[in-house]
């Protein structure tokens, strides 16, 4: 008998083709499942990991208290805000603004090695204008919040005039140094630096400004610690119907991110003998209200030395500006520009460096403003164009008018209409300076900016008409128009 | 009984979609996955970076009338569901690689979606003041209801 054929049994040796096609939708099906695998997994511990930062949004490693003034300390709780404060010692411009660094042979009067451009360079007539002040000495840009203590330390304008402690209020950490020095009294503290001259007060401190200056150390709320912001913010609130207001009791959480800057970036004086640094604010915030103020209190802070006219300086009245401003009436804080909010993992913090919106207009203006990134900076440049503009050729008035007045006194000083002239001139000069010493080129508010030109150009012209009815009694030439040299 | 290679690479292919399937049951549980096919919006805030969204939205004038739900996805069933899963996944992949920008801007698309939502319960006022029919397109931006309407759903300083 014939075996039958050998039959090849199906099950182990299926045909090639579909044994390949099997085996290759194996593979295709355990890839896809690793990879899904590995991106679920990778979904996963994210999500575990912002629960985790949700829920412990610091660490307390060390305790802090008032009298823990060096910012390395707080740094251990809150390293994410300490590394971007320690970031305020860069150095960027802006168009108007920021700042140069600049090298500098270190002096025995003067160690820094790197400083800022001076303004005065920048624009020779500032000389001129602040004749006679020790400003015309040494005026340099601001830097940032890091080099507050040095830059003020070393000054030439130190050499210049003897300063009294009270400059130290808003160039040090001196929460911890009110204290001490008031034993506990806050306000006696401050009094006592006030009286010291600046160089044994200067010895009682140790750093720039520092977190317990805004900073509850137990709630980490803001607090003001500036008896002349507590005063001074109380005299406005006075003047507008609130009685005794207490800033640190009745302000809401919004407002203490402008006032905690608001507390030195102001137009101030210092009041008496007792060197009290004061805020003229009890007739209100404008640049008009604060000369109605010193008009009443007869406070002048030099005699220029050309026009023997006795002038007032105002002092980066940021504060003041912004108050003026669409911003402040829509609620935006300081900090909501210049410390923007910065997402770490799950956590929002502060950005504390603390820096011009220019340089960060992402975070700081396109969360408000969903237009492109150049759009809002040509908006911000054209109102500080314009802003700059004025402020030239009001700063040219006020130079006129100035040297008119010497031509004048020169001739006969007790010529009628030279008292006119002087106060023109005073009024002129501090609403001119009003705008050139605010840190926004026009920009925290740019018709307020334009009207405070407009009234000191107006200012320097009813000066002149003075002048002109004395020189055309004596008589005698004027000089002519001062050239304007612009920044470029 | 031994297996051959077939089987043992049958094993592990069914192990590893076993894997992906457990793994993603539980991440959808953990991540409280459930949640995103509801209509509330305190689901919406699961992830920290709506916190902000969610809480201004409580202080807008829409909190009343609207929930994310009516403005953030179409108004049809199949529409809905689409738009959410389409959302979910790409904020998954979004937020997983980190890749996304902060302040959030919101896509082309779901520009769209809510457009289209804020027309659909204004149709009345939208028809008075939308005469133009070139300009129907609800993604056109030139003549949008949320370029001037900034403030009604939810305003994040």
């Amino acid at each position: 008998m014939a075996e039958p054929p050998a039959i090849i049994p199906s099950d182990s040796q299926p045909p090639p083709a579909r044994r390949r096609l099997s085996a290759r939708m194996l593979a295709a099906v355990a890839a896809f499942a690793v990879v899904t695998t590995v991106a679920v997994a990778a979904l996963l511990t994210n999500i575990v990991e912002r629960r985790q930062e949700a829920r412990n949004p610091f660490y307390r490693v060390v305790a802090l208290e008032d009298t823990t003034t060096d910012p390395a300390v707080w740094g251990k709780n809150f390293p994410q805000q300490y590394d971007a404060y320690r970031r305020t010692v860069d150095q960027v411009r802006t168009r108007y603004g920021g700042s140069e660094g600049l090298p500098h042979p270190p002096t025995a009067a003067d160690p820094r090695s790197v400083v800022a451009q001076s303004r005065l360079e920048e624009d020779p007539r500032l000389r001129e204008f602040w004749a006679g002040y020790a400003f015309s000495k040494d005026f340099r840009e601001e830097r940032g919040h890091a080099y507050m203590l040095s830059d003020q330390e070393f000054t030439e304008r130190q050499q210049a005039t003897q300063q009294p402690g009270t400059c130290l209020n808003c160039h040090a950490s001196m929460y911890a140094t009110y204290l001490r020095l008031g034993n506990g009294d806050l306000t006696r503290g401050f009094e006592a630096v006030n009286q010291m001259t600046y160089q044994v007060a200067r010895t009682n401190v140790r750093h720039p400004v520092s977190c317990v200056d805004c900073h509850d150390p137990a709630t980490m709320q803001l607090r003001v610690t500036r008896p002349a912001f507590m005063e001074g913010i109380r005299a406005l609130r006075a003047s507008l119907g609130v009685a005794n207001f207490d800033v640190n009791r009745e302000a809401t959480r919004q407002e203490m991110r402008t006032f905690v800057c608001g507390q030195c970036h102001v137009e101030y004086y210092f009041k008496g003998k007792e060197k009290r640094l004061t805020y003229p604010w009890a007739k209100g915030l404008t640049a008009d209200s604060i000369l109605a103020y010193y008009d009443s209190v007869g406070h002048r802070d030099w005699v220029h030395t050309a026009s023997r006219a006795p002038v007032l300086k105002a002092q980066h009245p940021e504060f003041e500006m912004y108050n003026q401003g669409v911003h402040a009436r829509s609620g935006v804080a300081c900090a909501d520009c210049h410390m923007p909010y910065d997402r770490v993992g799950a956590m929002k913090i502060s950005d504390h460096h603390v820096r011009s919106p220019l340089l960060n207009i992402n975070r700081a203006c396109q969360t408000c403003h969903k237009f492109p990134e150049e759009e809002l900076r040509a908006r911000v440049e054209r109102i500080q164009d314009r802003t700059f503009e004025l402020r030239n050729i009001a700063l040219d008035a006020v130079l006129e008018l100035t040297r008119q007045i010497a031509t004048v006194s020169a001739r006969d000083s007790a010529a009628a209409g030279l008292a006119d002239a002087r106060r023109a001139q005073l009024y002129s000069q501090f609403l001119v300076d009003f705008v050139e010493a605010e840190n926004s080129m026009g920009f925290h508010a740019p018709q307020e900016a334009a009207r405070l030109m407009a009234h000191a150009i107006d200012q320097a012209r009813r000066g002149q008409n003075a002048l002109v009815r004395a020189a055309g009694a004596l008589p005698v030439a004027l000089p002519g128009s001062v050239a304007t040299k612009a920044r470029p | 009984m031994a297996l051959n290679g077939r089987q043992r690479a049958g094993i592990a292919a069914v192990v590893a979609v076993g894997v992906a399937a457990g793994l993603g049951v539980f991440t959808f549980g953990y991540a409280r996955g459930a949640s995103y096919l509801t209509n509330d919006p305190a689901a919406c805030a699961n992830c920290h970076i709506m916190s902000e969204h969610f809480a201004a939205w409580q202080r807008a004038s829409h909190r009343a009338a609207a929930t994310c739900n009516d403005c953030h996805t179409p108004h049809t069933l199949i529409g809905k569901y689409l738009t959410k899963a389409r959302n979910g996944f790409w904020h998954s992949f979004y937020f997983t690689t980190g890749t996304y920008p902060d302040p959030l801007r919101i896509t082309e698309r779901n520009r769209g979606v809510t457009e289209s939502a804020c027309r659909y319960c204004h149709a009345d006022i939208v028809a008075e003041i939308d005469h133009r029919p070139a300009r129907h397109d609800a993604r056109d931006a030139t003549l949008s209801c949320i370029r001037c309407h900034t403030y009604v759903g939810h305003w994040v300083r």
